[in-house]
């Protein structure tokens, strides 16, 4: 018999413990998809910091390195400097990557650090129980922001794409979402772009993904792909924002 | 062997270099700064790489990633900015990664000033960050020693899986000396058989420290325990000058060590029976140094802080012997005379200076 | 033996050039040495010192309490190191911008016009080298030969010009 489809091996076979509806586990499945699919999963070393992402290290079939909260970056680009001919990948919530990793964020993309960063964006620190992150929309309700985000109070979210995008070391840049099968196709291709950015050696390549958080949304999983549909994406820009020439020409 | 001559900050940079140091984060502060200019411009013509962080959170982070992949690395910074780098070094500690850190100690607490100080003795020993853990210190008091510590140090940190903290202070790293540059010792070193590169051909392999749940943590603890342990019990040293037969001893490390030397000779001039114990490894504390006390009428502990390692000296001394201390503060250093009359003061005893 | 050098002066007068000097010199007369700058934010202009010490034997304590000689090249340092000269020592005085009249009997004072003689041989820059050329009979550790060694060791290779201006500012310090 032959079989159509299994678990890429770019994954372990540990089964996702994330919460139900939480799509980290789909967008771990592009990323091991991606892995298989370009034959790096034996050269390539994830970095995952704090946060449910930490979770990531053991769900990969790659070497992985566990880091501090917010400094994956810094972590990856030791790792690349020490191994340049090697694939480094750093897998990052939104907290970890738009508030205490900020600093990191900029530096890594202002010097074309040779790395690919995918940042989760659900909205809330889903770990510590869905507190107010620096991505929390304009009136979202988080434990941290009960009355609601008041951005009079505590500043608009931050749009972090956009941000890397304008930095000359950032040389490719996407913002997906993965809250569709059509979105989810578009958010692989984007994944595999990213990597083979690296894999020529072009500079600093980062992919954001919308995800859903139903545990801390207090929502169920059909209706947090609907909130993300009506909340999350008219504030966040969508598409591959930038994309330099040599990066077209791959 | 011809010497050269070498700032103290300098000479820890050849050693790097000399000792397959690849490697080095950096984020510049005086009174570390020549550290990081004196690689910059070195390094990589031996292979390796410089890169200057933007701050030294990245900088320490940068050597953790670095650290995980086998390669020597090295960071090196000044108090202010060693105190950014303690999250990395409990990080480090708990991932067991080998990495050589500089923290030339300057004033505090605060901005402080950029004189010599030994006010980060706790910071460095007790574990600075988070957590409980211990890493090795050493406690150089000379050029020479700067650059041998130095070198050791890549050794240690690889031998035990551990961050090394190299000690020094605004002084040290300011003086030019003669060095001789030696060459890298020969070591009987572990595989490394735990860094990560690629799985390529083996098992996939994790570098962390996070514990999922409390009986993890405690066998995690437990290790570190152990190792912490072993590394006390294995690693003590210290210099005892003129200690065999001394009445009264003072107790130094690094830039006061070597005063202290000076104090000891003019004292012994006069007929005084005075020692030096000097700790080198401040973690961990030479407590066997102060295994036997016989004859030993008093010991005068000095350095440039409140007073920090005299708590340790006390530990150690278990009350057997009365323990005073002598201290400096916000960059000044004692003078061999001025240790000479606090001992003439608190012993009772007829000195000249 | 062992001796204990202050020297001080305006940043750009040349202090720290002539300590790297006498450390060279003792170096590679095999001597124990040790140079240490005074450092910190003041290092750019204002009034710079560092001390030397050079021994026949290990040195300890590198903390210069009193100096046995010292260099001052502009008055503030003069009337700042007059006091910690030890007595017998021996203090040169750039006598051209330095005022001796505040004086001790208990050590020697070698004012020396260093700016002007510099003058004469072209370079004002170099009257850190007569102060040092007039201090060097007065020594124990150093001497001419062992200058003449260092300044090439420092300047020589890289500007050979340099080598023979420093030790002609050097030599009529000397009065040779």
């Amino acid at each position: 018999m032959q079989r159509v489809f299994g678990r890429p091996k770019g994954l372990t076979e540990l089964p996702f413990h994330y919460c139900p509806g939480c799509t980290h586990g789909v967008i771990h499945r592009l990323i091991g998809e991606v892995l298989e699919e370009l034959d790096i999963i034996g050269d390539t070393i994830g970095v995952a910091p704090v946060g449910c992402a930490g979770f990531s290290l053991d769900f990969f079939a790659c070497d992985f390195v566990g880091a501090a909260h917010g400094r994956a970056q810094a972590v990856a680009t030791g790792i690349k400097r020490a191994l340049p001919d090697k694939i480094v990948f750093t897998y990052q919530g939104d907290g970890d990557i738009a508030a205490i990793g900020t600093a990191h964020s900029i530096h890594v993309a202002a010097r074309g650090e040779k790395i690919t960063s995918i940042m989760v964006n659900n909205a809330v620190f889903g770990m510590t129980g869905g507190q107010m992150a620096p991505t929390t929309i304009g009136g979202q309700i988080t434990t941290t922001s009960p009355y609601g985000r008041d951005c009079a109070l505590v500043g608009a979210p931050i749009d972090m794409p956009k941000t890397v995008a304008t930095l000359s070391g950032a040389v490719y840049v996407a913002a997906c979402s993965v809250d569709t099968p059509k979105n989810i196709i578009q958010a692989k291709k984007c994944l595999k772009k990213a990597f083979q950015v690296q894999q020529a050696g072009l500079g600093y390549a980062l992919v954001s993904i919308l995800s859903t958080c139903p545990t801390n949304w207090g929502l169920s999983p059909a209706d947090s792909l609907k909130w993300l549909q009506e909340n999350m994406l008219p504030v966040y820009e969508m598409g591959e924002l930038k994309m330099t020439e040599e990066v077209k020409a791959l | 062997m011809s010497k050269e001559l070498m700032k103290g900050n300098e000479a820890i940079g050849e050693a790097a270099i000399r000792a397959g140091c690849k490697l080095f984060f950096g984020y510049p502060i005086t009174p570390s700064t020549e550290i990081v200019e004196y690689l910059s411009k070195h390094l990589p013509k031996a292979g390796g790489t410089v890169l200057q962080g933007e701050d030294e959170v990245a900088s320490i982070n940068m050597c953790y990633g670095a650290a995980t992949t086998g390669a020597r690395v090295m960071t090196a910074s000044s108090s202010p900015g060693f105190s950014l780098k303690q999250e990395g070094m409990s990080y480090l500690a708990a991932a067991e990664l080998p990495v050589v850190v500089v923290n030339v100690n300057r004033t505090g607490p605060g901005l402080g000033g950029l004189g010599p100080s030994q006010a980060d003795y706790f910071q460095c020993t007790k574990g600075g960050g988070h957590g409980g853990y211990r890493q090795i210190v050493l406690a150089p008091s000379k050029g020479q020693e700067l650059y041998d510590f130095t070198m050791e140090a890549f050794d240690l940190a690889d031998k035990y899986r551990t961050p090394v903290v190299i000690l020094s202070d605004g002084f040290l790293g300011q003086m030019m000396e003669p060095v001789e540059l030696k060459k890298r010792p020969k070591a009987d070193l572990p595989a490394k058989d735990w860094v990560v590169g690629g799985c390529k051909g083996r098992a996939k392999r994790k570098v962390a420290s996070y514990s999922l749940t409390n009986e993890i943590g405690e066998v995690n603890n437990l290790h570190w325990e152990a190792k912490f342990a072993e590394m006390k019990d294995s690693l003590q040293r210290w210099e005892a000058f003129h200690a065999e037969d001394a009445e009264y001893l003072i107790v130094g490390y690094g830039t006061c060590g070597r005063i202290a030397k000076s104090a000891v000779l003019k004292a012994r001039r006069q007929g005084i029976k005075v020692g030096l114990i000097r700790p080198i490894t401040l973690w961990p504390f030479p407590e066997e140094a102060f295994a036997n006390l016989d004859g030993v009428k008093g010991i005068l502990t000095v350095e440039l802080n409140f007073g920090q390692m005299v708590e340790d000296v006390k530990l150690a001394v278990e009350c057997r012997t009365p323990v005073y201390f002598h201290n400096r503060l916000g960059g000044m250093l004692p003078s061999e005379n001025e240790i000479l009359r606090k001992l003439g003061q608190v012993f009772d005893l007829a000195v000249e200076v | 033996m062992m001796d204990k050098i202050l020297l001080a002066g305006f940043g750009g007068q040349g202090v720290m050039f002539i300590g790297k000097i006498l450390t060279y010199a003792g170096m590679l007369d095999g001597r124990e040495v040790c140079w240490i700058p005074s450092y910190g934010p003041e290092m750019r202009g204002g009034t710079a010192n560092c001390s030397v010490v050079i021994s026949d034997e290990e040195i300890h304590s590198p903390v210069i309490e009193y100096a046995d000689f010292a260099i001052v090249l502009n008055q503030p340092s003069y009337d700042k190191f007059l006091p910690r000269v030890k007595p017998g020592g021996v203090l040169v005085a750039n006598s051209s911008i330095v005022s001796t009249a505040g004086k001790r009997d208990d050590i020697e004072i070698i004012a020396v016009p260093a700016g002007d003689m510099a003058n004469e041989l072209g370079n004002v820059s170099l009257a850190n080298m007569v102060c040092l050329g007039a201090l060097l009979p007065k020594l124990t550790m150093v001497d001419l030969a062992s200058v003449e060694k260092a300044v090439s060791a420092v300047v020589g290779k890289k500007k050979p010009e340099l080598y023979e201006l420093n030790l002609a500012a050097v030599r009529k310090g000397l009065g040779k």
